[in-house]
């Protein structure tokens, strides 16, 4: 089996700020992370990969430090790692990014051979659209399996895979033919440690560094700011409410005559809750 | 090949983007549509709030407001057509066929990219759902056009484009976006946050049926079973009347017992802020704000929540937001209505206590007579 994993660096979103009196955003010093969502991905691969035998392929696009992700993901156990960089990709938006990634899977196809099945994240922290996945599924016009919450079973012979899928009020159980395209549902697995082996392994690595014409792009218009039909107009803060919250009790009041000044205000405020709840039988 | 030649040519021309003319291939796309979700029978309520929006915005741009229907043939869908009109839709693309019984990827997105190439919306709006998502991102790519996800807002612009305004960087900042040269121009939005509109009982409007040309056999993958989340762990956090949710002012995973108690004394759903979920105190679809659920109750009380705008983003549709916490300072109070500087650990069990006494029927009665 050959398994293509697509990984995104992303900035470590609980330590981004805004700055307080530009409203823009502080990047500086931000840590950057392999995104959460793509780990629950990865690390299935490897379960497969291990199950099933065959390789493991990362793929990123990004700026040439997102190797350090590549390298991460290596220690993980993933067996390449291939970075998509190119001044060309900048300002890519879902369909632009899908467009390149799915071109560089192509030539990994020709390069390493063709992959079984491609993971990626179910969405990033950053862009957090689930678009991209979707996205490289029709780009190779592949099956997609979006939301999964557990790959029941692979039949590499049969060419088959069975999974459990996350739909609204419950559980799709499908199954459909590889190639295919899965995104993993967080909570799924958890990522594994990895083995000295391959940290050490990873730290000599060599990672796969192709730009557009490397992955066989000819096509530039496609890329970047040229190839995305969304366009960002405006960044802006979100408008501050004008009142506070009024406050109840004083620092010295006992819990229990604080609840009681917040129930009071409560349904003074808002007195149809209070027959609403009785009604429903609340607190009987 | 040398490291020059290697490299393609560089694109000709500026920002292809920002080019404000529509290519004239685009300009016949007129109407705002919505792409009704249907799902074992039901309609997803976050259709109907679309429908909503929609209204708004084909009322703005003068056109109609039509919503796209897809499923099996039967009752279930012909009842998604009549409520896609009592919610307002003037008009109803339908499809209806055999291989739509269950949500499959490829038959909907077919379905779904026939309908817009045939009868071209300038707008296209879809939830931000399990479904809708996986549905859009095949659509957009397939229609080569632009897709906005979760958007909190959406209008229409002077020269009568779709703004589409979201989160950002995890919900610090928000940014307009629009589809200046593609159409349609698509949007997903996340349950609970646009309003629902009043539903109103009008005559049937306007079913243009089209035939998807797609048998069984075409369809790969097979839907083997599907099995119905059990009333226990079914978690309904967007349409909840009542919210108790907790952070991580509650200083360990334990204390959430404190939320529970006071969820189920008010028949209410509990939830929790994101950094509770990443400690692993809380299962991730307990989750409230930007990256878990948008909630819009009529009463939310958030207990040792400091109030992040990522936070603030799920939960600004509530009516009444009352925050417990012990730092004054805490940015809750700036969207709270009514807030407690106290330990919630503290206050919980008092709050629930007087809940009950409150609340309770015989309690009434003693208090009545």
């Amino acid at each position: 089996m050959h398994i293509v994993v697509c990984i995104k660096q992303v900035p470590d979103s609980a330590q981004i700020r805004v700055h307080p009196v530009t409203n823009t955003i502080m990047r500086q010093g931000v840590p950057t992370i392999i995104n959460p969502f793509d780990l629950f991905s990865l690390e299935e691969a490897l379960r497969m990969r291990d199950a099933h035998g065959g390789e493991v392929t990362v793929l990123t696009m990004g700026p040439p430090m997102a190797s350090d992700s590549l390298r991460k993901a290596l220690t993980f156990g993933a067996d390449r790692g291939v970075l998509l960089t190119d001044r060309f990709f900048a300002g890519s938006d879902t369909l632009a990014t899908s467009f390149a990634l799915s071109a560089a899977i192509e030539k990994i196809g020709k390069v390493y051979g063709k992959a079984d099945v491609i993971f990626a994240g179910k969405q990033t922290i950053d862009g957090d659209t689930a678009q991209v996945g979707p996205g490289i599924a029709k780009r190779l016009d592949l099956l997609q399996l979006t939301y999964v919450a557990k790959i029941a079973a692979v039949d590499p012979s049969a060419r088959e895979i069975t999974v459990e899928r996350r739909a609204e009020g419950g559980t799709q159980v499908l199954q459909t033919r590889l190639p295919c395209l899965v995104t993993m549902l967080e909570g799924s697995n958890e990522i594994r440690r990895g083995t000295l082996n391959d940290a050490l392994r990873a730290a000599r690595a060599e990672i796969v560094t192709w730009n557009a014409a490397d992955a066989g792009i000819e096509d530039l218009t496609k890329c970047g700011l040229r190839g995305s039909p969304t366009v960002v107009k405006r960044v802006f803060a979100p408008t501050a409410r004008q009142e506070r919250a009024t406050i109840i009790g004083e620092a010295g009041d006992n819990a229990r005559d604080l609840a009681d000044g917040l129930i009071a205000t409560l349904f003074a405020r808002k007195p149809a809750l209070e027959p609403a709840l009785v009604a429903s039988g609340c607190a009987a | 090949m040398t490291e020059e030649a290697k490299k393609p040519a560089a694109p000709a021309g500026g920002r292809a983007g920002m080019k404000k003319e529509l290519p004239e291939h685009f300009k016949s796309y007129r109407h705002v549509w919505v792409a009704i979700e249907l799902e074992r029978g039901q309609v997803h309520p976050v259709s109907y709030e679309l429908l909503g929006c929609g209204r708004r915005l084909a009322d703005k741009l003068g056109v109609q407001l039509a919503g796209a229907v897809i499923g099996p043939p039967g009752e279930a869908t012909w009842h998604a057509v009549a409520e896609t009109f009592a919610y307002g839709a003037d008009m109803v693309y339908l499809v209806e066929d055999p291989v739509l019984k269950d949500y499959r990827n490829q038959p909907y997105s077919k379905a779904l990219t026939e309908l817009v190439n045939t009868y071209q919306p300038e707008i296209l709006l879809l939830g931000a759902t399990t479904l809708g998502r996986d549905l859009a991102g095949s659509v957009a790519t397939t229609l080569r056009t632009g897709l906005t996800a979760d958007c909190t807002e959406l209008d229409v612009d002077d020269d009568k484009s779709l703004a589409a305004t979201r989160p950002t960087f995890g919900g610090s900042l928000l940014c307009t976006i629009y589809t200046l040269n593609y159409r349609p121009q698509m949007a997903t939005v996340r349950p609970r946050v646009m309003a629902m509109p009043e539903r109103q009982e009008r005559p049937v409007g306007r079913v243009i049926q089209h035939k998807l040309s797609m048998v069984e056999e075409d369809i790969v993958t097979k839907v083997l079973s599907f099995i119905p989340d059990g009333q226990s762990s079914k978690v309904n956090l967007a349409y909840a009347d009542i919210v108790v949710a907790g952070g991580l002012g509650l200083g360990a995973a334990e204390n959430f017992q404190l939320v529970r108690n006071l969820a189920s004394t008010l028949g209410a759903e509990y939830g929790c802020s994101r950094p509770v979920v990443q400690k692993g105190w809380m299962p991730s679809e307990r989750q409230i704000g930007q990256t878990g659920k948008t909630i819009r109750p009529k009463l939310y009380i958030a207990a040792g929540i400091s109030g992040a705008i990522q936070h603030r983003v799920g939960v600004e549709g509530a009516d009444l937001i009352v925050a417990i916490n012990t730092n004054p300072n805490a940015p809750i109070f700036d969207f709270a209505h009514i807030g407690l500087v106290t330990d919630a650990v503290r206050l919980l069990p008092a709050l629930t206590e007087a809940f009950v006494r409150r609340l309770s029927p015989h309690n009434r009665d003693k208090l009545a007579s």
